[in-house]
């Protein structure tokens, strides 16, 4: 039996890739500044982002979306911060995608928000290959979990804009090269911004806070541009 | 492992692409995937072969093509291959390479249907 060639040249995540662009246009309408984190489980999300909530929202309306396999323990912990937070349970989904960031934006007004941060299922791999419609994404590594990860995982790191290194406060403790793991992260993302921070002792929180506002400030812009 | 996911949404499209053409007898799937996509070719082989059951494309093969990682290099303003996915610089200059040209791709190319 013979057989023919059909070209399809189709996109495998065009769907999420449409989703995430229609999101995407939806913040900048908003002047919404939506920055995901990504990180493996346990370099410390919750705790950076509870800090931020906490020092954003005594000026600006703050909201959070939180994913994770199983539990709303991360969404009690950030509603302390705001009560505008909302868990996306996955159930058995190492990844979250366009679809349940949307569904979990639901009746909320984006407009009344000035800061969306969405905080990834604690991941390395799969969430690199999902656009959730962010202007910023953030990847975290722990001082704990050692320099060589952005060797390991390059992906994820080549896919986000700013790479924030966490537990510096632990960093003497577990013998942190920080120099290498700068040059490591510099490996993957050339010219990528590092930021070491500690959510304990609140090092590096203001050079972060910093950035957001110049974000915010884009974003801005570009809904004014979007108005035209 | 998010392989299953992007194996059951991979099947949906091409399902979608040969309803649109009257009904495809799919017996090969050519896939390019790109060795920066964050997917894993042993494992999206696997998957693939779960997911088809009881669809269409049961009995179905996926060839994957891979797709090197390839950036631009401004310093000799021409596509290079890095040395490794965790050292993107020129091979040539060392010069750091920001743009990606490819790598990326998780892409149905063609299909091998009876005719």
């Amino acid at each position: 039996m013979s057989t023919r060639i059909v070209e399809v040249r189709a996109k495998v995540l065009k769907q999420n890739d449409l989703l995430a662009h229609a999101l995407r246009e939806r913040f900048q309408k908003s002047g919404t500044c939506v920055v995901s984190l990504v990180s493996s489980p346990g370099s410390g999300k919750t705790a950076f982002l509870e800090k931020l909530l906490g020092a954003l929202s005594r000026d600006y309306r703050v909201a959070a979306l939180v994913g994770d396999l199983a539990t709303e323990n991360d969404a009690a912990r950030l509603q302390r911060a705001t009560p505008n937070v909302r868990q996306i349970t996955t159930g058995t989904i190492c990844h979250l995608d366009a679809q349940m960031v949307e569904a979990a934006l639901e009746s909320w007004r984006l407009e009344t928000i000035d800061f969306l941060f969405i905080e990834n299922v604690g991941n390395l791999v799969c969430p690199s290959s999902y656009d959730l419609g962010e202007e910023l994404r953030f990847v975290l590594l722990s001082a704990t979990e050692g320099e060589d990860k952005p060797l390991k995982y390059p992906t994820i790191f080549n896919s986000s804009d700013v790479a924030i290194i966490t537990k510096m406060d632990l960093a003497d403790a577990a013998d942190f090269d920080l120099a290498a793991a700068r040059q490591n992260i510099e490996g993957v993302r050339p010219g990528m911004k590092v930021v070491e921070v500690s959510s304990k002792t609140g090092l590096g929180m203001g050079e972060v806070l910093d950035l957001l506002h110049a974000q915010l400030a884009r974003s801005r812009e570009t809904q004014v541009e979007a108005a035209l | 492992m998010h392989e299953l996911s992007i194996a059951i949404s991979m099947i949906d499209q091409i399902i979608e692409e040969s309803e649109s053409r009257g009904g495809l007898d799919v017996e090969v799937v050519h896939l390019k995937l790109g060795v920066f996509s964050g997917v894993d070719k042993a494992a999206l082989l696997f998957s693939y072969e779960l997911a088809c059951a009881d669809t269409p494309l049961e009995g179905s093969r996926l060839l994957i093509e891979t797709i090197p990682l390839v950036i631009y290099c401004e310093a000799c303003q021409k596509n290079r291959i890095p040395p490794s996915i965790y050292q993107l610089c020129c091979p040539e200059c060392q010069t750091p390479g920001q743009t990606i040209v490819s790598g990326r791709e998780i892409e149905v190319a063609s299909l091998e249907v009876a005719a």
